[in-house]
């Protein structure tokens, strides 16, 4: 008999509970919202049993047992709140704080702290202790973890998350009795990913950022979810933000908001990369080339200047400015940016950095829906396919999601891969290639078996490779996950196979935080937002007006072009072309160049412009993330005379002459400012008025209002018209990737420049953070072993 | 052989080396004299003292003919035999071991252990030391039998650390067993293939558990395990385990051999069999005596123990290792067995009869006692971790001369809060005594308080610790 495993009923406090079979005792009670206090019960981590805080009454058991380790049974009579067991928790309590410090006035978690919430729920008035406590001076493990021990409760979750969650195994326990201590494994420091989140799961004040301590008080800040502005994995990051000379400082990131795609996961970049935000090297005004040199200038002045030049560029030679996007824009910056391009400068001179090939990706899956995996999909999937890429390095989230779904699910990790990559632990298969033979897998995988000749290796067969095919054949909701290594023909080679398999789903993988969003908003020179083709008559053209339907160029042929004195202007949006993709700065020294950006990078020194703009924590928008998820970002820092790019290109459209109304449709469809982008405090809306003012315009309807255009793009990208209410309370939407125009012109797979950011570098940005800079020299001064051995 | 009271007292367990030293030299200069007293039933000593930690004067006596026997048994039979036998777990808890042993599944896909905790730390309990001292091959053999008995084909022989003196017995014997067919594959021929291994601990008192053992035996921390599931099925690496003190497993040869009703009348319903005592304290004639389970405390010491030397009162008994609740000198007319001594608000425990006459200090005997709880509480858990080092703190100023008159409560309350909520008995091991203590001796701790010095010592304080109003 196959029937459904039957629910088990119990009773606690009187209330009738059914949950499934083999549901902890703590977690059935929390579904008839009765609350059993815990420290070491963490869900998904293994059981403790050890802080005996969760000892509840079962009938017929002489003693109180820990509701974290025990199974629900058939008519299981529970008390959860008698004399009891109100004493064993009060008692619990007064032993713990026996030797805890009290130092709450001083200790970071003051305010936010689980055993100061437990003390005053369950705890006594008054203390019992009276000898000397035992005191241990605090350590310093790494650039960014500190440890007090005399506040450690021993709860272990730092032990468990950092061992089975990250796979790192950097702490464990040493000396037993009281003198038991939470320590490195590896001498007096963590040799591990620097990832903070033992600081997170911390209940209590032992474990602090090295960024963050002693800085603030909880409630002395404003706590802003939003998402991160460095990988392309899309982590929710909680902003602690409070008032500062230059405007709104961000103090700290952390992860105490657990609704995002994350769930309890955050890395370095996420916790402790926010701090470019406040580098001293930041650009606060606008700077404008006067005899060879760049200096401080008016925005008034900055706007004209640059509305009359590149008003006579347009004029005069059509399609000679280029446009290089961002990949940490927002959605409705690119977007903008992109109608911009076309509609103001009349250009399809438009690129960005490329680091995945999106737009043979969309025209792969030929308008199939469903197809491409969330972010939750990848940790809830049966099986998983992994070719390329070292998601531990390069998108840490999708390596603990598929860590985490091996490790809970027992899901089946199939990995390939030209070198030893950290997930292969987790691999069901973990097969070794010859570098660059990726493409030769999606041949082989497609049916292809000479393809396999480059694939033996002394770990890999030929049978191995026709047993591999065989078994991901026969799985079913298989989830495909690729690196930029798949890219041009091989892309749609690799897809074929995994649509043959039912139910399988895909993550292309790109490198920065909105790299898919700046692909799905048409950063191409031959592609409009939704991959729609620029030679293509469509919606685009009804909506947008007239726009030139030739491909422009790309961004190699820019420089080239400058070079020739065909390109005469180039406006480049939060891009470093220069350092990153190894453009010739003096190709351009014949024409006007202005740059938007945080810093005078290797691209804006040769700008005759220089915009200093708002970044992604200062700004709300949305960004798209690599497997699709579409998310809410919220304004949480400011710097005073900063701008987001987003403003700026208003007000650049503004300046050339162009009626903004065309640009952005504010005051039509819904509207979805929800007071994010306002920044009431800031006075931003006052200062947004004189402009408004000036022209005529109702203050609250705001063209520098980024979600006015939001309603745009979900009109006409296709796969973004998610629920907007959804979006907007903070939730992920996953967007469907289509092809507007099937089968899309085949891109250069030579463009694709993958980032190759580790942990601890992320592109230009990163080389602004002083918390990554701190743990790469902290590494140097160490030098280890790559990888922490579990075994 | 005679164990030194103030020994057993000052360094059980504080310092492994000064320990192991004097242990050492105790046993070379001891080791002779075992003791004896016509009251004795000889069946796991029957060989002590009589070389047979040679496998040959071994069979002469009657060796390894219980495995020959078991060979031709049905495991079920095996487990029957053990089960009416009452014998029950010699380590302290006093389990049923045949019902234990039905526990473990017939069918597993990973494989069955057998393991034999030798681990024996608990303050005045020296029995195991004996067996594996004088009678190693017994262990050996049980150990086989219970192997035979639930299917398993590996066991381990797990020895305290501090006991590595015992090491090369037990080595020796293993080695010699094997010589002789008795281990390895195809044992007697029977086609069965068994191996035993020998390990040592690392001298913790905590891995006695049967979890932490395993644990330890892993290669691990030795803390304990988080049950259900429970050993018998997912025990050592995994596999169902069936986990035995080493008393208990040298028992089963006899009972085998003798039947299970013969084992069964030699003590009272349900308490089959003869038991180690260790009699240590304030006696004439310490030592271990086997003696039925089901004998008079009050007749073991004033008889068997040779009564309280320099014509000394008895005040308490302590009667089954450190953590059992001491007994007055009016409750010492009990019968030492597993279910009397739970009527009399005690424990039989694991044997250790410490016995105190009218020159001891309670509250240092209690403190003594937390001492060792406190240096051997693994620290996994809040009540046992904390609740240890609270009361031996307290204790320790208490007996200096620095307690307030609420301390005694606090004591109390202190160990009565740590009782039956720590994740393994040790909590419990620690606390029930100093109950006990503070509930039977108020009046001693009373005398402590305001300053004054202990009554029992002349010098106010052992320890010179800062005094705290």
């Amino acid at each position: 008999m196959a029937d459904a495993p039957k629910e088990i009923s119990l009773t606690v406090d009187g209330k009738k509970v059914t949950s499934p079979p083999g549901t902890l005792l703590i977690e059935a009670c929390k579904t008839v919202g009765i609350e059993v206090p815990s420290f070491c019960y963490y869900p998904n981590f293994s059981l403790q049993g050890a802080c005996r805080m969760c000892l509840v009454k079962i009938e017929k058991m002489p003693k109180l047992q820990t509701a974290c380790t025990t199974v629900i049974s058939e008519a299981m009579t529970v008390t959860t709140n008698n004399e009891e067991v109100r004493q064993a928790r009060k008692a619990m309590l007064e032993m713990l704080l026996g030797n805890h410090p009290l130092d709450c006035p001083v200790c970071d978690a003051g305010g936010e702290c689980e055993l100061q919430d437990m003390t005053f729920s369950y705890g006594a008035a008054e203390s019992k202790f009276m000898e000397a406590k035992n005191h241990k001076d605090e350590q310093q493990w790494s650039p960014v973890v500190y440890f007090d021990r005399p506040r450690c409760i021993l709860c272990y979750r730092c032990v468990r998350v950092c061992g089975e969650g990250m796979d790192v195994w950097a702490l464990g326990v040493q000396n037993r009795g009281v003198v038991s201590v939470i320590a490195p494994n590896k001498e007096d420091h963590l040799e591990c990913e620097e990832c903070g989140m033992c600081i997170d799961i911390c209940p209590v004040g032992a474990l602090t950022s090295g960024a963050y301590r002693y800085k603030t008080r909880p409630w002395e800040m404003k706590h802003v979810g939003t998402i991160c502005t460095h990988c392309g994995d899309g982590c929710k990051t909680t902003l602690g933000v409070r008032r500062a000379e230059s405007g709104l400082q961000i103090v700290r990131g952390d992860n105490r908001d657990k609704s995002g795609i994350n769930g309890d996961f955050l890395c370095i970049k996420g916790r402790y990369a926010f701090d470019f935000a406040d580098n001293p090297e930041r650009l606060k005004q606008p700077l404008v080339r006067k005899d060879g040199r760049l200096l401080p200038a008016t925005w008034e002045e900055a706007f004209e200047l640059i509305g009359k030049r590149f008003s006579e560029i347009r004029d005069k030679d059509g399609q000679s400015i280029g446009v290089v996007g961002s990949t940490r824009t927002t959605n409705e910056e690119n977007y903008l940016l992109s109608k911009f391009a076309r509609l103001v400068l009349k250009t399809n001179n438009i690129d960005h950095h490329r680091t995945a090939d999106f737009p043979a990706f969309a025209a792969a899956l030929a308008g199939k829906t469903d197809r491409t995996a969330s972010m939750r999909d990848v940790f809830n999937a049966p099986a998983i396919l992994l070719i390329g890429n070292n998601p531990t390095d390069q998108h840490p989230l999708l390596a603990w999601q598929i860590r985490n779904n091996v490790r809970l699910h027992r899901a089946r990790l199939y990995a390939i891969n030209c070198q030893p990559i950290k997930l292969r632990r987790q691999a069901t298969n973990f097969m070794e290639i010859p570098s660059g033979a990726e493409g030769k897998v999606a041949a082989f995988l497609a049916g292809d078996d000479t393809a396999a000749d480059a694939l033996t290796s002394a770990t890999a067969s030929r049978d191995g490779w026709r047993q591999l095919r065989e078994k991901l054949r026969t799985e079913q909701n298989l989830v495909i996950i690729f690196g930029s290594e798949i890219r041009g023909n091989d892309l749609p080679t690799l897809v074929k196979f995994g649509l043959a398999i039912p139910g399988a789903k895909f993550v292309c993988l790109g490198d920065y935080a909105n790299s898919r969003g700046a692909a799905d908003m048409g950063l191409y020179p031959d592609l409009l937002p939704g991959y729609h083709r620029v030679a293509d008559a469509g919606k685009f053209h009804e909506e947008w007006g007239k726009i030139p339907s030739a491909p422009g160029i790309a961004l190699p042929a820019m420089a080239d072009a400058a070079k020739t004195g065909k390109l005469k202007g180039l406006y480049v949006v939060g891009a470093n072309p220069v350092a990153r993709l190894g453009f010739d700065p003096f190709a351009f020294s014949k024409s006007f160049v202005v740059v938007q950006d945080m810093f005078l990078t290797e691209t804006a020194s040769i700008a005759d412009v220089v915009l200093p703009v708002a970044n992604a924590y200062e700004k709300s928008g949305t960004f798209t993330n690599t497997c699709g998820d579409l998310q809410l970002l919220k304004k949480a820092g400011e710097v005073s005379d900063t701008k987001p790019d987003f403003e700026i290109i208003v007000r650049i459209a503004d300046a050339m002459g162009f009626d903004v109304r065309k640009l952005v449709p504010f005051g039509t469809g819904t509207r979805a400012d929800m007071g994010q982008s306002r920044g009431a405090q800031s006075g931003e809306a006052d200062r947004h008025a004189v402009w408004l003012e000036a022209h005529g315009l109702e203050p609250k309807m705001s063209p520098f209002d980024p979600m006015a255009i939001l309603d745009e793009i979900q009109r006409l990208v296709p796969g973004y018209d998610v629920s907007q209410i959804n979006l907007l309370s903070g939730n992920d939407q996953h967007t469907n990737l289509m092809s507007q125009s099937a089968g899309s012109a085949a891109h250069d797979g030579s463009l694709i420049a993958p980032a190759n950011d580790d942990l601890f570098t992320s592109g230009t940005l990163g080389r602004y953070s002083r918390a990554l800079n701190s743990v790469i020299e902290n590494r140097h001064l160490q030098p280890a072993e790559t990888e922490v051995a579990a075994d | 052989m005679i164990i030194d009271f103030r020994l057993l007292i000052e360094d059980h367990g504080t310092s492994t080396i000064k320990n192991q030293k004097s242990t050492i030299k105790n046993r070379q200069s001891k080791m002779a004299s075992l003791v004896s007293h016509p009251d004795e039933v000889r069946v796991v000593s029957k060989r002590f003292g009589q070389g047979a930690t040679s496998i040959d004067r071994y069979l002469e006596l009657d060796g390894y003919k219980a495995v020959q026997k078991a060979l031709g048994m049905q495991p079920d039979a095996i487990v029957n035999e053990v089960k009416n036998s009452g014998l029950r777990g010699r380590g302290g808890a006093g389990f049923n071991t045949g019902l234990k042993w039905s526990f473990v599944p017939k069918q597993s896909p990973k494989p069955k252990y057998v393991l034999c905790n030798g681990d024996e730390s608990e303050p005045g309990t020296c029995k195991d030391r004996l067996i594996f001292e004088h009678d190693p091959h017994a262990v050996i053999e049980g150990v086989v039998i219970a192997g035979l008995a639930v299917g398993s084909h590996t066991g381990y022989i797990y020895i305290r650390g501090e006991y590595r003196y015992l090491s090369e017995i037990m080595q020796k014997a293993l080695k010699d067993a094997y010589a002789r067919g008795f281990l390895g594959k195809n044992i007697l021929g029977s086609g069965y293939d068994f191996d035993v291994y020998w390990h040592g601990g690392a001298g913790a008192y905590e891995v006695g558990e049967e979890s932490a053992l395993m644990e330890s035996l892993e290669g691990k921390r030795g803390i304990p395990r988080v049950r259900p599931p429970f050993p018998a099925v997912v025990g050592l690496w995994g596999g169902p385990t069936v986990i035995n003190n080493a008393e208990t497993l040298a028992s089963v040869p006899p009972i085998i051999l003798g039947g299970a009703e013969w084992y069964a009348a030699i003590g009272p319903p349900k308490n089959g069999g003869t038991r180690l005592f260790c009699l240590s304290g304030n006696l004439a004639r310490p030592g271990v005596y086997e003696l039925p389970m089901g004998y008079n405390l009050k007749k073991m010491i004033y008889e068997v123990g040779g009564g309280i030397p320099n014509s000394r009162k008895l005040k308490a008994v302590v009667p089954g290792g450190s953590s059992t609740p001491c007994l007055t000198a009016d409750e010492v007319d009990v019968s030492m067995d597993f279910d009397s001594l739970m009527k009399a608000g005690s424990m039989l425990g694991s044997g250790g009869v410490v016995v105190l006459d009218d020159s001891t200090c309670i509250v240092k005997f209690a403190l003594r006692t937390m001492k060792f709880y406190q240096h051997e509480s693994c620290g996994w858990c809040i009540p046992c971790r904390e609740g240890t080092d609270w009361l031996k703190k307290t204790l320790t100023r208490f007996h200096a001369g620095g307690g307030l008159k609420k301390d005694i409560d606090n004591i109390q309350y202190l160990a009565e809060n740590m009782l039956g909520r720590t994740f393994c008995p040790l909590g419990d091991a620690a606390a029930m005594p100093t109950i006990a203590f503070v509930k039977k001796f108020r009046k001693e701790f009373e005398d402590h308080l305001e300053g004054k010095p202990c009554p029992f010592e002349k010098e106010a304080a052992i320890e010179q610790l800062p005094v705290m109003a």
